[in-house]
């Protein structure tokens, strides 16, 4: 490779997400804008030398982009109804525009994450957009993530992009009044893409680094552009969580639950950019349910055995959390603080409650913690039936074996 | 006395071409509406694909993506027009193209007074 084509490799793997989302706002349309970056690359290749690079690379590339789209506007009759915005398009000045793109090249970025992420948009469509349009992964990278055929999640874009054109999801960031809600959806994208990564919810493996690591990548990407103290608190946590991985299953892929992890295999780097980022999220006294939940995740990492765990202190944090946010699965894992904090006696009665509120009946980690409680109280007979209840809804390979290992345990116990 | 039809039909049953020949059929028959100084107003609907539902609960906006209902037949157009009776009201339903794959469901208009005037 010359020294040009190194210098665009490195410019499209840095900047190309970015000159997309000014393309996009220029063009108003993804796919139009899509092209054109892949045209301004091409040109740059057949234009750059190894003594004329344009002295702003990125502001050539999107000026480039947008002429050559501009072009492809009057040629192609499919974006007719575009033609009357091209006028305003052609007369903004180069001038102008430079100096506006330095200025909002970052919003434009916050702009897409927020189309992407738009709640008219269904869940799957905005994560794939969000992966495929801000990560920059390819269709068939976002497809083998989540375990689909590459030309379902095709689809699954096109329709996405149809969606924006057609209902006209606007580009732009929300206003103030509406923002706190638009970000909720963002956020819950950024953990969705994240816990798929952490915690796969079908397939062979239990965790897909790549993943998580795009939602973290993602979430500082986020906090850059908009210092939340809820972003702080999602970024923490994730962090939290990642910097257990090594810990979390062993060499052939198997789950080790918290108790039994070698804590010395932590990363202490990440708990404590975790732990920083809390500090901060709880003293802007703004703060929201995933800093409680990087908060309780934090206390955790503080303990240097399971034993050492402040659990008053979590069942505490768990009590704030539901509040702000009661759900039947908050309420699970508030159980198995109460158990650890009071005994497993408490935590059945819990868990009795939950379910006799019709709550969890079908999640199998309901019943896994059921299980655990009656093994705690050599209750085995009990615990095997509660496994065997797990097992059955359960559809994670690495979880179903640990399952069937414990349900071993039980029956031999019960035997014996 | 003023009419809504509503156009249900499948969308999936739709080729391209039809879908453009029946919109150049509907704009006819709402030129000739227009003559009879019967039409009020109509238009296609894009596909479900492109809707949105909202919901307000405890004072806060639910935005969700899709239809109201997940349902075999979908809204994919109306018109509303000003007749005589549910008989006239009847007969054009008949006559709107999209009636040939699909339901068109007529409903009267409830007038209720105070509203800004038609157009």
């Amino acid at each position: 490779m010359n020294e040009v084509s190194v210098l665009l490799d490195e410019l499209y793997r840095k900047e190309s997400r970015r000159i997309f989302a000014t393309l996009v706002r220029l063009l108003g349309d993804f796919d139009l804008a899509e092209e054109a970056l892949h045209e301004a690359f091409a040109v740059a290749a057949g234009h750059w030398s190894k003594d004329e690079v344009p002295k702003n690379p990125r502001a050539w590339l999107v000026s480039t982009g947008r002429f050559r789209a501009i072009d492809s506007i009057r040629r192609n009759a499919r974006f007719q109804d575009k033609l009357g915005d091209l006028a305003a398009l052609s007369q903004e000045t180069q001038r102008e525009q430079n100096e506006r793109e330095e200025f909002e090249v970052e919003d434009d970025r916050l702009r897409l994450i927020f189309t992407c992420c738009h709640p008219a948009l269904a869940p799957d469509i905005q994560v794939a957009l969000t992966l495929r349009e801000i990560c920059g992964l390819t269709t068939d990278e976002v497809a083998s993530a989540f375990l689909v055929a590459p030309t379902t999640m095709a689809q699954r874009i096109v329709r996405g992009k149809a969606k924006i054109r057609a209902a006209k999801i606007p580009y732009k960031i929300p206003s103030t009044e509406e923002l706190p809600q638009r970000l909720d959806s963002v956020l819950s994208v950024v953990y969705l893409v994240f816990n798929e990564g952490y915690s796969a919810s079908s397939g062979p493996l239990a965790t897909r680094a790549d993943l998580s690591g795009e939602a973290i990548r993602l979430a500082r990407l986020l906090l850059e552009l908009l210092p939340d103290s809820e972003v702080m608190g999602l970024l923490a946590l994730m962090l939290l969580h990642e910097s257990r991985r090594p810990a979390r299953t062993t060499p052939e892929g198997d789950l080790i639950l918290l108790e039994d992890q070698d804590r010395t295999l932590w990363d202490s780097a990440l708990i404590a950019e975790g732990r920083g980022l809390i500090e901060q999220a709880l003293a802007s006294r703004n703060f929201g349910v995933y800093s409680i939940q990087a908060a309780i995740s934090a206390v955790h990492a503080e303990a240097a055995t399971p034993e050492a765990t402040d659990w008053g202190q979590v069942v505490a944090l768990y009590d704030i959390l539901r509040r702000a946010e009661p759900s039947p699965v908050i309420e699970l894992n508030r159980a198995v603080a109460v158990a650890m904090r009071d005994g497993p006696e408490a935590g059945l009665a819990l868990i009795e409650e939950i379910h006799s509120q019709g709550e969890l009946q079908g999640y199998h980690l309901a019943y896994a913690a059921q299980a655990d409680f009656y093994r705690r109280l050599g209750r085995f007979s009990q615990a095997a039936e509660a496994y065997q209840k797990a097992l059955e809804l359960s559809t994670q390979e690495p979880e179903q074996r640990f399952l069937e290992r414990r349900l071993r345990e039980m029956t031999r116990s019960t035997v014996r | 006395m003023k009419y809504m039809l509503l156009i249900y039909s499948n969308e999936a049953d739709w080729t391209d071409d039809e879908r453009t020949k029946c919109m150049e059929e509907s704009s006819q028959l709402c030129h000739r509406l227009e003559s009879e100084g019967k039409y009020l107003a109509a238009s296609p609907l894009h596909l479900v694909a492109a809707a949105t539902s909202v919901r307000v609960r405890e004072g806060r906006p639910l935005v969700t993506a899709g239809p109201f209902a997940e349902t075999h037949e979908q809204l994919g157009g109306y018109f509303l027009i000003d007749v005589e009776s549910l008989e006239e009201a009847t007969r054009i339903a008949s006559e709107i193209p999209g009636a040939k794959k699909g339901t068109v469901e007529i409903r009267p208009i409830f007038e209720l007074s105070g509203l800004p005037d038609q157009p």
